[in-house]
Order: structure tokens, then C-alpha cells, then sequence
């Protein structure tokens, strides 16, 4: 056990020196949030039916399929940054607090690398 | 890293509804969080063809989906009014004591409304009949 105070024990080591990038991050993915996520949930409200020739043409509307990509790259970014947040506040063992971001950012690209995909794989491909 | 102390955070604080509000936040967050899932799931269907999209919206259907739908919307509309609240705070404006608990009650209040909207939009009986 260390006799120093916790004062004593942070004097003198500077800042961390990073993780204002991930701060302000969070803060511009959830501006761009605001439109993108109003537009995406205005947009399935709008849908008159969840059939999938409705759907299909539906996602395969430019405006529909860029939407969709921009809103899933930055609410997917947006999703990391927080549930790193969350990881690092709540979960104090150092292994487990590791595993954990592991595994939530791999989770994260996966979600956002399929659902590009598949996004692109119905607006560009031919017949379905 | 070296190792750090923390600041004080949690246990020193007396609960109040502004602390509600701030971890509700949380919350919502992380269901919006797992709701990419079933995004990317329903996405994933369709990509598939128009058999596993039929597949799929079985599964979608279910009365279990509508319940977690509700909950993502509740989530999305209380993230969505909170998260502005946030921004307005980067600005430095709205911190003072008295403001942050009028804007507290005014969230609550806004995004309740928003997402009575949402679900009666997208949930009640009748809508997406195909």
C-alpha cells in the first residue's frame, strides 16, 4: 500500500494527453445524429408498408440508401464512443474492462461493415 | 498508463431527479445501442431475398418486437431531447443549478410527448397492415 495521498499521486504526471479526440467525436456524431436520425425514423413512418417489394424500393431510392449508409456509420461511431464510456465507468477489473471494449468494438465494425453491405448489396444489386 | 485516482463520482452525490435524468440518458443510449442490431438485422434480411426478408419479418412481428419497439422509440425520442440538452451544455450555457433542473422537467416532459407520437405513428393497430 502507498502512503502518497492521491494528490500526491497525480502531481507532476501532466495530462493523459488524449481522449479530448474522443470527446469531441461524440459531440460532432451526435449534431450530425440529430438530422440523420429524424430523417432515418420520419423516413420509416413515411413507408406505407413493410412488404418487401415496399422495402426493397424503398432502400433502393439514392436518397433512401445514402441516408441510411451516413446514418449507420455515424450512429454505429456514435454507439462506440458511448458504450466505451459506459465500459470503462462500470466495469473496474482491468481484464474484464479490456475484453469488454474488444469485444464492443469489434461488435460495432461488424454492425456497420454488414449493415453497409448489405444497404449497397440491395441498391446496387439487380434482381433480387 | 500509470495509474490515476478518480475523482470522487456516484456515491458522493445525493439522488435527485437531475441524476435520474442524467443516467436515463445512459440507458437509452445503450438500448439505441442494441437496437443497431436488430437494424442491421433487418437490413441483412433484405438483403437476402425475398425469402429470408419473409423469414425475418415473422420473427419481427412477434409480440416481443412490438414491446422492443416501443422501448427503441422511447429511447430514441428521450436520447434525441437529452442529447440536445448535452449540446446546449458544451456551449457553457444552462449549468446554473435552478436552469439545469427547470431543463431537467422540460426534457421529460418533451421527449414523453415525442414518443407517445412515435408510437402511435409507427405501433398503433393498422399501421404497415402489408
Amino acid at each position: 500500500m502507498s502512503l502518497r495521498s492521491p494528490l500526491g499521486r497525480v502531481l507532476g504526471r501532466g495530462s493523459a494527453k488524449e481522449g479530448v479526440h474522443q470527446w469531441l467525436l461524440q459531440r460532432l456524431t451526435s449534431v450530425a445524429l440529430v438530422p440523420l436520425s429524424i430523417g432515418f425514423v420520419a423516413s420509416l413512418i413515411a413507408l406505407p408498408a413493410l412488404d418487401y417489394a415496399t422495402v426493397v424500393g424503398w432502400v433502393r431510392q439514392p436518397g433512401t440508401a445514402l441516408g441510411l449508409i451516413l446514418f449507420i456509420l455515424v450512429a454505429t461511431r456514435h454507439s462506440q464512443l458511448g458504450v466505451r464510456v459506459v465500459i470503462e465507468d462500470y466495469v473496474h477489473s482491468v481484464g474484464l474492462k479490456t475484453l469488454g471494449l474488444v469485444i464492443a468494438n469489434f461488435a460495432h465494425v461488424l454492425v456497420a461493415a454488414t449493415a453497409v453491405f448489405a444497404v449497397l448489396k440491395v441498391a446496387l444489386g439487380g434482381r433480387l | 498508463m500509470p495509474e490515476r485516482p478518480l475523482s470522487p463520482h456516484l456515491t458522493v452525490y445525493k439522488f435527485k431527479y437531475t441524476l435520474a435524468a442524467s443516467i436515463l440518458n445512459r440507458f437509452a443510449g445503450l438500448n439505441l445501442s442494441a437496437g443497431l442490431l436488430l437494424l442491421v438485422y433487418w437490413l441483412a434480411a433484405i438483403a437476402g431475398g425475398a425469402r429470408s426478408y419473409a423469414q425475418a419479418r415473422q420473427v419481427l412481428s412477434l409480440g416481443i418486437c412490438k414491446l422492443i419497439y416501443a422501448i427503441l422509440l422511447a429511447s430514441f425520442a428521450y436520447h434525441l431531447v437529452a442529447g440536445l440538452r448535452h449540446l446546449v451544455w458544451d456551449t457553457g450555457r444552462g449549468l446554473e443549478r435552478e436552469t439545469a433542473r427547470r431543463s431537467a422537467w422540460i426534457i421529460a416532459f418533451v421527449s414523453a410527448v415525442l414518443a407517445l407520437i412515435l408510437v402511435y405513428c409507427m405501433l398503433r393497430p393498422g399501421a404497415y397492415t402489408r
